[in-house]
């Protein structure tokens, strides 16, 4: 059953082959349909394979399809990776995937080029899958550059707003500049190694010396900084929410910027080699964390917080990687997919009913005209604070625990941003389901008041409620006091080397936990002080959070415009120095001949056709001689 | 070891080699002598001519042995012995794909590109132009060559002068004499070399052959290979000698600039790694580092200024340079994944410029103008167009499952392993050939298309026809790239060890280039 597993690739694939092809012929509703049967099938062959692994006792498996690179010493297989990380990473992708492609054919219709938007995203499925299936660097890197280039068509769909064709182009910019970064640590894995094929770099790890080790690691963290969002690349993410609202719960939440977290995992054994480099990777996660969670307190649009919260969550889980509690890192993965696509959905059925807005001050009272909306919100919102029983006080727990017993400086800033997290979340859930209507009248710069909201139609709200129930289960495969038939011990052969001490005391565990609860109800309850009301007491919105920490005007001023002076620069020299150089000399040479004029109106003709002439008579000359020798 | 890599050459009974330079070469002497008004018959000749062609050299590719590295379906008619010059051709696995791109090319060029006016003069022109660029992949002798080479410039002079933009004189003046002032050093060198081999063997001989065992003072060496690199440097372009080309690519015909960009340019490249690798070993050791380094100023600089451009046309010759940068870079690796993703570069390379230019020419048609700053929201009333432009940037860009890609990277593993700094400061280029690229096509196809820009036309089912194949390889080759490398890659090797019998380069992959301190 195994075998299955390059069927769960075989669907998407087919499903973007035949939507490119005829998609415009058959129209949005029936491209919809495939596209979505497509990711499903994929999910059930997913899962068969999973049961397959389960029955295996070598629970690492290789399926080889066809040699695709073979020069010196460089050899490059398509073949993909089955093991218990893998196969993880296949079920949550896919199962997502489905829903929120299922959601999309009621977003998005009547939307100009609906049948495009499904070409993409089955492509993004199956460049994400070939991302974590692909049993070697380079493969991951194909998936890699594909989600990347799918993320720069969607982000920039409504590609007539300037601001949406510019937020696709910084995406890609950004995560450029990651890749360098992994381009970077697959040529100095490959020159310790020899291999780019993940087993066989394990094997060989012998070759590395510490700082080599370093390099690569901090190399990695490059690449992985670029695509899951982390300082010192985090700023595309938010502009990226110009893509439309299913396309910031898939790509810009759940799969494709856990990208960076899941290479970092997948290359534990080179992580384990590199003390240092892990504190650095520590440190960025728990920085960005922070960060995106201050600012995430000062946003006025609802995707807008989202996008910073899911910057932070990442960095949660960057974080964990750091200390070496992989396990930890993809638990929160999995949780975080599950309710931040609730969220992000449930944003976008509120934009939805709500007609496009997405200024939070003009929304509130949402909980009675949009229940459902308003009950599966509520879970995911209970989820992410970390309010005991639900999926985050599990997964950032567990991440929590481990830093504290190894970075305590960072546990602070943890338990810090863990309060600023419950903070914004419940300030967003305040300001949209409670409290007074602020969308009936118009708007202090002229916008129209927004009349009859609505719910969402089934095919939106369905998705919500699986995944709802989903958020509600999904910490049960790693409950502290399981020990058998979690995720920990499926996932333990793949980290079993490099996981620091997984098991903590009891005691301390408890009181752990009983901090990060008290976190948790302390953003809640300040956010229901300051927020219950609506955006009507003075704003907790410092400019500095509001602004970003201003993080694009110093980028800007420091690599853009600085930057676009030097090509400017660069094109007047290349005229003027280089060219200059060229035509002087040229000048003077045939100034000395006299006949410069002559020379550009007819003269150099002259010439040519003189040469021509010399040479045809000389090829007619060879040719001859070539052939009656 | 060395023996098996310096394999003989080895002949076939069908002239392949002869009837790829004999058949466009003899098509525009037919084209000459039809009438001028008869255009579509022109038109057929020229097309049937070009495709037949076409259809030999890749009957010969497939005909290829792969595993040997040495020379195939080699002819040698020695001609005014005396003088040591002789008709010697022959392919490798580097020469081969050089001439199969051209005869892709040419027909395509004819098919998107063709001209209304004086039609005769044009296609027979560019006949000429096949038929000499293929003479110059596959002669073994210098003065053979150097004799296509020179050739190259007779037809694009007038295919440039005649049909090209409002400055295209100044273009084509500019274009002729600055090749030309290369290729003169360049006969200089080709003497040089002959003579010294005569002093040391007491044969005069120009075969390329013949020379590889010719041994050079240092001073000597380094001196010719300078003769010959600038010859060739100004053909790729190579920073600092590429201002001829925004010019020439920019005031060109479309039909022309697919073969000067596409083809034409591979010939510098080309006679670095058969001229200066393959004779000139130890000197282009000795010269390594100088050409690293303006290889990668190349490739940062290209970009640079690509980013500061407003024309199309100019942004693609910057690109252009930048990517001879890559190609160099890969050459002077001296690395068997370096070399032969340069060889695979220059294929992709001409597939991938010839399509950006076919499209260019598209967008003049419609437009009148290749300005970004006139050409907004494309993407709106034509979205074939600016779907094909969108993979063929891609690809351009590096995208893995793409044919830019493996080239690309397999040049900087090459450089990685054997000149760890220069492959280091050079990956950075992947950041700007995607800024410059996304930049244009967002002022391009994004944003709001009003008046005569709503206005559009898409590709007609003919223009998609023409540049499908190019779309098709460009997919094909970055997801089975086996079949190319297969047969490069063993004449990347003999030519390694060219370079090693004249110096003492290693060639095991993975510890590097070189012994002793050039490093």
């Amino acid at each position: 059953m195994i075998h299955f597993a390059p069927v769960m690739l075989f669907f998407p694939l087919v499903g973007f082959l035949v939507l490119v092809t005829f998609g415009r012929r058959m129209g949005e509703k029936v491209s919809g349909m495939i596209a979505t049967t497509a990711i499903g099938l994929s999910f059930v062959a997913a899962l068969i394979t999973f049961i397959g692994l389960l029955g295996q006792s070598n629970r690492e498996v290789t399926q080889h399809l066809y040699s695709w690179l073979a020069v010196g010493p460089l050899h490059v297989d398509i073949a993909l990776l089955i093991d218990p990380l893998s196969i993880t990473m296949c079920l949550f992708i896919t199962f997502i995937s489905a829903l929120i492609h299922l959601y999309s054919t009621g977003y998005m219709h009547g939307e100009r080029d609906a049948t495009k938007f499904f070409v993409y995203l089955n492509l993004f499925v199956f460049s994400m899958l070939v991302l974590v299936l692909g049993n070697n660097l380079l493969l991951t890197f194909v998936g890699w550059e594909g989600v990347g280039v799918c993320s720069y068509w969607l982000v920039s769909y409504y590609y007539d707003k300037d601001a949406a064709a510019s937020a696709g182009k910084k995406a890609f910019i950004y995560n450029r500049v990651g890749d360098v970064g992994l381009l970077l640590a697959m040529f100095l894995i490959f020159n310790k190694t020899g291999t780019l094929t993940y087993l066989s770099i394990f094997s060989h790890l012998g070759s590395f010396t510490t700082l080599a080790a370093t390099m690569a690691v901090l190399a990695l963290m490059l690449a992985a900084a670029g695509k899951s969002a982390q300082i010192p690349l985090f700023n595309w993410l938010p502009d990226a929410m110009e893509g439309p609202t299913p396309v910031s719960a898939l790509i810009h939440a759940a799969t494709m910027v856990t990208a960076g977290v899941y290479l970092l995992c997948r290359m534990n054994p080179l992580l384990g080699l590199s003390p240092n480099g892990r504190v650095v990777i520590a440190i960025i996660g728990g920085a960005t964390a922070f960060v995106a969670a201050t600012i995430g307190t000062s946003q006025k649009d609802i995707k807008k917080v989202l996008a910073f919260s899911t910057v932070s969550q990442i960095g949660f889980m960057v974080l964990a990687v750091g200390t070496g509690a992989y396990v930890a890192a993809v638990f929160l993965m999995i949780c975080h997919a599950f309710y931040k696509a609730l969220l992000f959905l449930g944003s976008g059925s509120v934009i939805h009913g709500l007609h496009g807005e997405q200024d939070i001050d003009r929304m509130g009272a949402l909980r009675k005209l949009m229940p459902v909306t308003f009950v599966t919100f509520l879970i995911g919102w209970l989820a992410i604070a970390g309010v005991p029983p639900f999926a985050s006080f599990w997964s950032k727990g567990d991440v929590l625990d481990s830093v504290y017993r190894h970075y305590p400086a960072l546990w602070v800033l943890g338990l810090v941003t863990a309060v600023l997290t419950a903070y914004y979340m419940s300030r967003l859930f305040y300001l949209v389901f409670t409290g007074k209507a602020r969308f009936d009248e118009p708007a202090a710069d002229g916008r129209p008041a927004i009349h009859d909201p609505h719910e969402s139609p089934k095919v939106m709200t369905i998705p919500l409620v699986v995944l709802a129930v989903g958020t509600l289960l999904v910490a049960g495969i790693d409950l502290p006091w399981v020990h058998s038939h979690t995720l920990k011990t499926f996932l333990d052969p793949v980290f079993a080397k490099n996981l620091y001490d997984p098991n903590e005391s009891g005691g301390l565990q408890i009181v752990l936990a009983i901090v990060d609860a008290i976190m948790a109800l302390i953003g809640i309850v300040v956010a229901w002080l300051a927020w219950r009301e609506g955006p009507v007491r003075p704003r907790w919105e410092p400019k500095f959070f509001a602004n970003v920490w201003y993080w694009d005007n110093f980028y800007d001023a420091i690599i853009g415009r600085p930057g676009h002076r030097l090509a400017e620069e660069a094109a007047r020299v290349d005229i003027e120095v280089i060219d200059g150089a060229v035509m002087a000399t040229a000048a003077i040479v045939t100034k000395r001949a006299q006949a410069l004029r002559r020379m550009q109106t007819g003269q150099v003709r002259q010439y040519a056709l003189f040469i021509a002439a010399g040479l045809l008579a000389i090829l007619v000359f060879l040719l001859v001689k070539a052939f009656h020798p | 070891m060395m023996t098996h890599l310096l394999a003989t050459p080895t002949s076939s009974s069908f002239p392949y080699v002869g009837i790829l330079i004999g058949l466009p070469a003899l098509g525009a002497i037919v084209l000459s002598l039809l009438p001028r008004a008869s255009t579509s018959a022109i038109r057929w000749t020229a097309l049937g001519v070009s495709l037949m062609t076409l259809v030999i050299a890749v009957v010969m590719a497939f005909r290829f042995h792969v595993g040997n590295g040495g020379y195939q379906f080699y002819t040698n008619h020695s001609w005014a012995t005396s003088l040591g010059v002789s008709w010697a051709t022959g392919v490798d696995g580097i020469s081969i794909f050089m001439v199969v791109l051209t005869t892709l090319l040419v027909p395509l060029a004819l098919l998107g590109a063709g001209e209304k006016r004086r039609t005769k003069a044009f296609t027979a022109w560019l006949l000429l132009l096949e038929a000499a660029c293929i003479g110059s992949f596959v002669s073994l002798d210098l003065i053979l060559f150097f004799f296509f080479f020179e050739l190259t410039l007779i037809p694009s002079y007038f295919l440039i002068a005649g049909w090209g933009g409002p400055a295209r004189a100044a273009a084509a003046v500019k274009f002729f004499l600055y090749t030309f002032f290369g290729s003169a050093i360049m006969l200089v060198g080709i003497l040089y070399m002959a003579f010294t081999h005569e002093a040391q063997t007491h044969i005069l001989t120009f075969s390329v052959i013949a020379l590889q065992g010719t041994k050079f003072s240092g001073v000597a060496g380094v001196l010719l290979f300078c003769a010959f690199t600038i010859g060739f440097a100004i053909k790729a372009p190579m920073f600092p000698f590429h201002t001829w080309s925004p010019d020439t690519y920019s005031e060109s015909p479309i039909g022309a600039v697919i073969i000067l960009s596409g083809v034409l340019a591979k010939l510098g490249t080309y006679g670095i790694i058969r001229f200066d690798l393959g004779i000139l070993g130890h000197a282009s050791r000795v010269m390594a580092p100088v050409m690293l380094t303006l290889a990668v100023i190349g490739m940062l600089y290209g970009a640079l200024v690509a980013c500061a451009q407003r024309d199309l046309k100019r942004i693609i010759a910057y690109s252009s340079l930048a990517q001879m940068g890559f190609i160099v870079l890969g050459i002077f690796s001296f690395s068997s994944l370096g070399l032969t993703g340069s060889v695979l570069l220059m294929v992709n390379h001409g597939i991938i410029t010839a399509a950006f230019f076919l499209l260019i020419g598209w967008i003049v048609k419609r437009r009148g103008t290749s300005n970004a700053g006139e050409l907004v929201g494309l993407q709106g009333p034509a979205p074939v167009l600016a779907a094909i432009f969108t993979v063929v940037m891609l690809a351009s860009i590096g995208l893995p499952g793409l044919n830019g890609f493996i080239s690309e990277y397999l040049v900087l593993i090459g450089t990685f392993i054997t000149h760890r700094w220069w492959a280091v400061v050079g990956v950075s280029a992947v950041v700007f050939a995607a800024l410059y690229l996304l930049w244009a096509y967002q002022r391009v196809f994004h944003g709001k298309a009003e008046g005569a820009n709503a206005a559009t036309k898409d590709l007609t089912w003919g223009e998609r026809a023409v540049i499908a194949p190019l779309l098709l390889l460009i997919v094909v080759l970055g997801i089975f790239p086996s079949p190319i490398l297969h047969r490069i890659e063993p004449s990347v090797n003999r030519t390694l060890t060219q370079v090693a019998i004249h110096g003492c380069v290693s060639l095991t992959p993975l510890t590097g280039s070189s012994c002793g301190g050039s490093k």
